[in-house]
């Protein structure tokens, strides 16, 4: 269980200055811009109670917008996919068993449901962040565009760091 | 009362949700009125020393780039000598200076979002108070919104809050410069009266109406211009000097009138 802390502990940290020393300097294509920092809560381990999930989210986006000059936009849009999370995992499983030692990630819950899983929550994200950082009606469309495309390209990212970090299941 | 309580218990994971949520957007409607930057000052100290490390080595890949400025820079610099003019009688000439210039290295920058920032190595130990314009030797770049002991955080001109105060250089027609696109390469500007016709390469520069930027700093060049009939003012886009993207060196500007100049502004209000 200790371990299981730590390793989340240097996830976390790994990803903020990923996110905020390699990733905020990338602009894909002129102005795309993934935000792969959201990884830490999507790969959360399912036995996370609900409340260290939104309170995990509210450090994860303070720290990325402490780096960033904006002042909580990241944080409420981490928010939000801390808040669906739960939700969203019951509705995508229903019959499956979630017992002890199931993690989040392709290894365990094959493509189809990591992809469904993580493109619902990526593009809430995306909207919100970038909804909030215009904060103009008259630009929403092209909000939405910009939204939209930056999520395509972080959810690359996250589909790629899972076949780079995780090896498939091994058969017994 | 004890319902209410188990009311709330029971779906303490909404409320959690909303509670935090509003103390992120308490702490967005702060910053939005730029004055609330001061909340990223009181921290930046620590992520300012982070990022002076991490541009250190960025900084290190660009050097041929930044040489290049710098040559050009002096260059222009040496012709504006009093020595590579031809000196007539000159009537009268200032005795004080008007502006003080600082020079700073860019230790973080963003481009390609919505609104922009740059964080720079001078802070209140070099005497950078806010509202002090930054430029570059190719042009405008921004406005400081927030100082720490060593640090400053810079507004770009990429901001949706950003509006510059300019001239259209040939006939000094006062204008306004904002940042509509997503682009860092080109600006909007508005509120050009309709009578003006304007030509590709027309050059905008800055008014000095504001008592940020000294009179005459380049801001850009006309890029497109449409003129619709029946409209009183006109917009069109322009193409920034300066390029954010490549931004090394700048000049902080400390305007040395401006205390004289607002205490004469309230004095002319309350008259």
């Amino acid at each position: 269980m200790n371990k299981l802390i730590y390793q989340h502990i240097f996830r976390f940290v790994l990803l903020v200055l990923l996110q905020v020393y390699v990733l905020n300097n990338i602009a894909f294509m002129g102005h795309l811009n993934p935000y792969l920092y959201i990884l830490f809560i999507l790969l959360l381990p399912l036995e996370t109670p609900k409340w260290l999930l939104l309170i995990s989210a509210f450090m994860l986006g303070l720290s990325i917008d402490y780096f960033s000059h904006t002042i909580g936009i990241n944080i409420a849009a981490s928010l939000l996919v801390a808040y669906l999370r739960p939700g969203l995992i019951r509705a995508l499983s229903p019959k499956m068993d979630l017992g002890q030692g199931v993690k989040i990630g392709i290894r365990d819950m094959g493509f189809g449901w990591f992809f469904t899983y993580s493109t619902i929550l990526i593009i809430f994200h995306h909207t919100t962040l970038f909804l909030l950082e215009t904060f103009r009606f008259n630009e929403i469309w092209d909000t939405l565009g910009r939204a939209l495309m930056s999520a395509i390209f972080t959810i690359c990212l996250v589909i790629l760091s899972q076949y780079l970090f995780y090896s498939p299941k091994k058969k017994q | 009362m004890r319902y209410l309580l188990a009311f709330l218990w029971k779906h303490n994971f909404f409320f959690l949700f909303v509670v935090l949520e509003l103390v992120a957007f308490m702490l967005m409607t702060n910053s939005r009125n730029y004055q609330g930057a001061v909340i990223i000052n009181a921290t930046s100290e620590f992520s300012g020393g982070l990022n002076s490390a991490s541009a250190n080595i960025r900084n290190y890949f660009s050097l041929k780039k930044s040489n290049q400025q710098l040559l050009q820079e002096n260059t222009s610099l040496l012709q504006n000598q009093s020595g590579s003019y031809l000196i007539s009688d000159t009537g009268f000439y200032y005795k004080d200076s008007l502006y003080r210039y600082i020079g700073a290295k860019v230790v973080s920058i963003s481009t390609h979002k919505r609104n922009n920032y740059m964080m720079l190595n001078r802070g209140i130990k070099h005497g950078i108070k806010k509202d002090m314009g930054v430029i570059s030797a190719e042009g405008i770049v921004g406005t400081v919104i927030g100082v720490s002991k060593n640090y400053c955080s810079v507004m770009l001109v990429l901001h949706k809050d950003a509006r510059i105060s300019a001239r259209i250089k040939k006939n000094n027609q006062l204008v306004n410069v904002v940042w509509n696109d997503i682009d860092y390469l080109y600006g909007t500007l508005e509120d050009i009266p309709a009578h003006l016709q304007l030509n590709y390469g027309d050059t905008i520069v800055s008014s000095g109406n504001s008592f940020i930027f000294p009179e005459g700093i380049k801001i850009g060049t006309i890029e497109n211009y449409f003129n619709e009939p029946g409209k009183s003012l006109n917009s069109a886009k322009i193409k920034f000097s300066t390029d954010f993207n490549s931004l090394y060196f700048v000049y902080i500007i400390d305007n040395l009138m401006t205390p004289e100049l607002i205490q004469m502004k309230i004095n002319s209000i309350d008259e």
